[in-house]
């Protein structure tokens, strides 16, 4: 079959909601760009369990701690079922891994940024974490079903880990004033961060159409951004914190707040590798890479000396 | 030794008793044991399964989705397997 018209099937399938699976004809560019966008997502999930372990053994409570692990873990669980989803189309995940490691594959920006102290991990699970089931009801709703499959269990998931952050950050901002300042100072730390992690803005990010008919993106960032601030500022109002933007107001016409400029400087700065942690998180994650590695060779080994003992039996 | 990351396994899960296992997605592991406790850990942290099966990647073989059409076009041209095909007269009961 010609190529105009397998891309005319492939076109018309998803405009009628059809998923496209594994082994369907897919143009090299919905291919290409699918492995770019899920395998950063997977790295960002990988990546994303170093500043929240950062506190696992300082968490203040069992109770928190128990949390933070299961978290933590489900953070894992993430990253696998997104390097599971990648590796349909064709890819190895040793490869990802690679481009990793090498820097040439990206992860969210957001990671980049310390975890000072315990209200960062309320202000993690609450904003960072709220922000990215924005980006992921968006995306479950994509064209290609082990992404899209992906999505809908991580979504289910996230929901729990937005919720203990935002209890974390109730209670310290129910607490002493030190406990409550501490809370606030996470809020203005990771605020403009957990807004600039949706991506630039429409004017700098023109979404092509093609990935939009393609449905490889669903929505353009900034709306996204609008629905996030939309339904966080309350939130935050609730328990008596303020947004760290004193130009935000409530637009009564359009039923939107309207937001500050953003230091869209400081985000290409960190995606560029100059956060303050890019170098640590690609530090850590390698070390954490190559300790592994001995584990992975011994069950190798045991496997094979089992399945030998097994033929001889 | 290469570093290979494991080899690849899929996932099928039951999610209770009675109904089919469904496919969940792959996991890396040596060997089927520790395939099965890498599902348990990354597929049913929220009780999703009572039951697992894990099968090497390379060992499932798949129809092709170009030849969809010509290879499930035998179930199209024998209508009369379906009951709908029979006409029956209105006082026949039970049929």
């Amino acid at each position: 079959m010609e190529d105009s018209k397998k891309l005319e099937q492939f076109e018309a399938k998803i405009a009628s909601g059809q998923k496209i699976e594994p082994k369907d004809w897919m143009p090299e560019a919905y291919r290409k760009q699918l492995i770019r966008m899920m395998s950063q997502h997977a790295h960002s999930e990988i990546v994303g369990m170093l500043p929240e372990g950062n506190w696992i053994t300082r968490a203040p409570s069992l109770r928190r701690k128990a949390i933070l692990l299961a978290k933590v873990q489900d953070e894992a669980g993430h990253g696998l079922y997104l390097y599971s989803a990648t590796e349909t189309l064709g890819v190895d995940r040793k490869d990802l891994l690679e481009q990793l490691h090498t820097g040439k594959a990206k992860y969210s920006s957001i990671f980049n940024y310390p975890t000072l102290t315990w209200a960062d991990i309320g202000a993690i699970g609450w904003l960072v974490d709220g922000a990215a089931i924005m980006n992921q009801t968006a995306l479950a709703r994509g064209s290609y079903g082990p992404y899209a499959r992906a999505m809908v269990r991580i979504c289910k998931e996230e929901s729990f880990h937005n919720r203990q952050g935002y209890e974390i950050m109730m209670q310290l901002a129910q607490g002493t004033p030190e406990q409550k300042e501490m809370a606030q100072d996470a809020l203005n730390r990771w605020w403009w961060p957990a807004i600039m992690m949706l991506g630039p803005g429409d004017d700098q990010s023109p979404n092509s159409e093609q990935l939009m008919r393609w449905k490889v993106k669903m929505e353009s960032n900034d709306a996204i951004r609008q629905r996030f601030i939309d339904r966080t500022v309350p939130q935050a109002e609730f328990i008596g914190l303020k947004i760290p933007d004193k130009d935000l107001k409530f637009n009564e016409a359009t039923g939107h707040y309207e937001h500050g400029p953003i230091n869209w400087d400081e985000f290409f700065e960190v995606i560029k590798g100059n956060g303050p942690c890019n170098a640590k998180r690609l530090k850590d994650r390698i070390e954490a890479d190559k300790k592994g590695r001995w584990v992975r060779e011994a069950a190798l080994a045991y496997a094979a000396k089992r399945e030998k003992e097994k033929v001889v039996a | 030794m290469n570093d290979t990351q494991w080899p690849l396994w899929e996932v099928f899960v039951q999610g209770n008793p009675g109904i089919p296992h469904k496919h969940v997605g792959s996991v890396h592991a040596p060997d089927a044991e520790i395939a099965i406790q890498n599902a348990r850990d990354v597929y049913t942290r929220r009780s999703e399964g009572i039951s697992i099966w894990v099968v090497p990647s390379n060992a499932i073989s798949a129809s092709t989705p170009e030849d969809q059409g010509a290879f499930f076009e035998p179930s199209n041209d024998k209508p009369y397997r379906h009951p709908t095909f029979y006409k029956i007269p209105d006082g026949v009961k039970y049929l």
